[in-house]
């Protein structure tokens, strides 16, 4: 029996021999592919957006129509993140406690944002709410249509992030609440929605984040007006269009920090809350 | 009840506003013109060539995101790290996709692999050209089967791959029978998010495609250049092919998702 024992744990040993070289190669590999993909070109948008040194870069980031654009998608984010933290919840409430026909499809429905090409999905905003609309409803280059389609794609996040949390929650807190009296809506505000917080929060950094860079749904519908629909993106696309790489670049780093501060918190509290979870 | 009710009706109603009502109408007005017009629309030598264009740069990012994917996931769950600083550093990494807007991957590569760029030198063109959509259909699509496989691999556990290691499996064998098998509607599901994002990407492909006619224009630009060109309904029947593959994504994860989380 000992003996078994032995060439046994002789045989893990080498097992984990043999990872460990296997190992340092994935480790080569990924890193590899990481920086070719990856860090190489992001570390050229920073390169390249102080070519001229920090005071191009500033001039760049500063000009009226950069700081219009910058301003216009921080502000158009921030309203349709809040939107999407109340919607979200809402729909997500809907699909865990409510009961109805085709309940199934409507799940199933919430990730067609992510499935459908942006572009797609401009164009079809654009059939209901611009010049052609049947219902009569013009709202093609305007701030509302950018929200619009911000919102269409930023759907599912906040719902797909509150929906498990919502349907893990024990529901006997709740009933007690309820037997001593408290109201539909004390119950959700007291019991329900802190225990949502976390999820709606990770739920909205996701969908700044996606706000903030959102190219492809806006190009239709936004008409790319400067100083009034023109978004960040668009913006640089145009910079990039008329041969400016280096302010298209410089505007790039300053919409990168945007969603990476925005992320980088969200980690931050994530890593926080596990370890909280854990102790 | 009736605030139930009241709540179902506003989430359903914000639903079809800003989801159901508008895809509904742009199946209307594509179908409109009747089935013939819109096969017409789709089997253009133009369409025809931005349809395999598509399905080509889809095949080789999900190929390569697949096996990069997983053996990230590997790396990052399975892997030993005398320090938390390198799992930490791939993992940020690897979220960065998801936090880049698609032009900026654009301009990126353009900066990189352009004119008067880092590697400008290189003996084959990649802006506007085929390695250069393939390297931004990468970029984007890149987190999803990492993302996917991670927790799965995390819920299994190692116990069975340690007890085929004992009993003398290679690490190649142990990956095959033992991991792979239990990670495989991850991987799955990871490779249908992967496909969906790799066909319906415009904003990294458009600015490096340079929409060479019958060369570099996708699916997605093909519906962008037709809208520019007050081709409407060829437009629409360009969206509706793609709405076609967007819903069997959608199916496919419907499917997938209770088998991936079981």
């Amino acid at each position: 029996m000992s003996t078994a024992a032995v060439t046994t744990r002789a045989g893990a040993r080498s097992a984990h021999l043999s990872s460990r070289g296997s190992g340092a190669l994935a480790l080569g590999a990924v890193t590899v592919w990481l920086s070719v993909i990856v860090v190489l070109p992001l570390a050229a948008v920073v390169v390249r957006s102080t070519d001229g040194g920090l005071d191009a870069f500033w001039t760049s980031v500063s000009s009226r129509q950069a700081v219009s654009a910058l301003r216009f998608t921080l502000a158009v984010s921030l309203a349709v993140t809040a939107i999407n933290a109340f919607a979200g919840t809402l729909i997500a409430w809907v699909l865990v406690r409510d009961e109805f026909p085709g309940k199934r499809a409507v799940n199933a429905l919430i990730d067609l944002p992510f499935a459908l090409p942006t572009i797609v999905a401009g164009l079809t905003l654009l059939a209901l709410y611009g010049p052609t609309s049947p219902a009569g409803i013009d709202i093609a280059y305007t701030q509302a249509a950018v929200g619009l389609a911000l919102l269409f794609v930023t759907l599912p996040f906040v719902v797909r992030s509150v929906q498990p949390v919502l349907m893990e929650l024990d529901r006997e807190m709740e009933e007690a609440a309820t037997s001593l009296g408290a109201s539909p809506a004390t119950v959700f505000g007291r019991i329900v929605l802190p225990n949502l917080v976390p999820a709606i929060v990770s739920g909205c950094a996701l969908a700044f984040a996606r706000a903030v860079g959102e190219f492809g749904s806006l190009v239709l519908i936004s008409g790319n007006i400067p100083f009034h629909t023109q978004v960040a993106s668009v913006y640089i696309f145009k910079q990039l269009e008329s041969d400016n790489p280096t302010g298209a670049a410089a505007v790039s780093v300053v919409l990168l920090l945007f969603s990476l501060v925005v992320l980088i918190g969200l980690r931050a509290l994530e890593h926080r809350r596990s370890r909280h979870d854990g102790a | 009840m009736t605030a139930r009710r009241g709540l179902r009706v506003a989430a359903l109603g914000y639903l079809a506003v800003l989801l159901v009502v508008p895809v509904g109408l742009v199946v209307y007005r594509t179908f409109e013109p009747g089935i013939g017009s819109v096969w017409d629309s789709i089997t253009t030598p133009a369409a025809i060539s931005a349809f395999w264009l598509t399905l080509e740069i889809a095949a080789i990012a999900v190929a390569i995101n697949t096996v990069m994917g997983v053996l990230t996931a590997l790396l990052l769950v399975r892997g030993r790290f005398r320090n938390r600083i390198p799992p930490t550093l791939i993992e940020a990494l690897l979220d960065l996709p998801f936090a880049v807007s698609p032009v900026v991957v654009g301009l990126s590569l353009v900066l990189v692999y352009g004119r008067g760029g880092w590697l400008a030198g290189l003996p084959f063109q990649v802006i506007f050209s085929l390695p250069g959509i393939v390297l931004a259909t990468v970029f984007v699509s890149l987190p999803f089967v990492a993302r996917e496989v991670i927790p799965v691999l995390r819920e299994v556990g190692d116990e069975q791959e340690q007890a085929a290691a004992t009993l003398g499996a290679s690490r190649w064998q142990t990956f095959w029978r033992i991991t792979l098998p239990a990670i495989r509607w991850g991987v799955a599901y990871g490779v249908v998010l992967t496909t969906a994002r790799a066909i319906g990407e415009f904003g990294a492909v458009s600015v490096v495609s340079g929409k060479v006619a019958g060369e570099t224009v996708t699916m997605t630009l093909l519906v962008e250049n037709r809208f520019q060109n007050f081709d409407l309904a060829g437009a629409y029947a360009a969206s509706a092919l793609l709405a076609l593959i967007a819903l069997a994504t959608l199916l496919l994860m419907t499917l997938l998702r209770p088998r991936k989380d079981a």
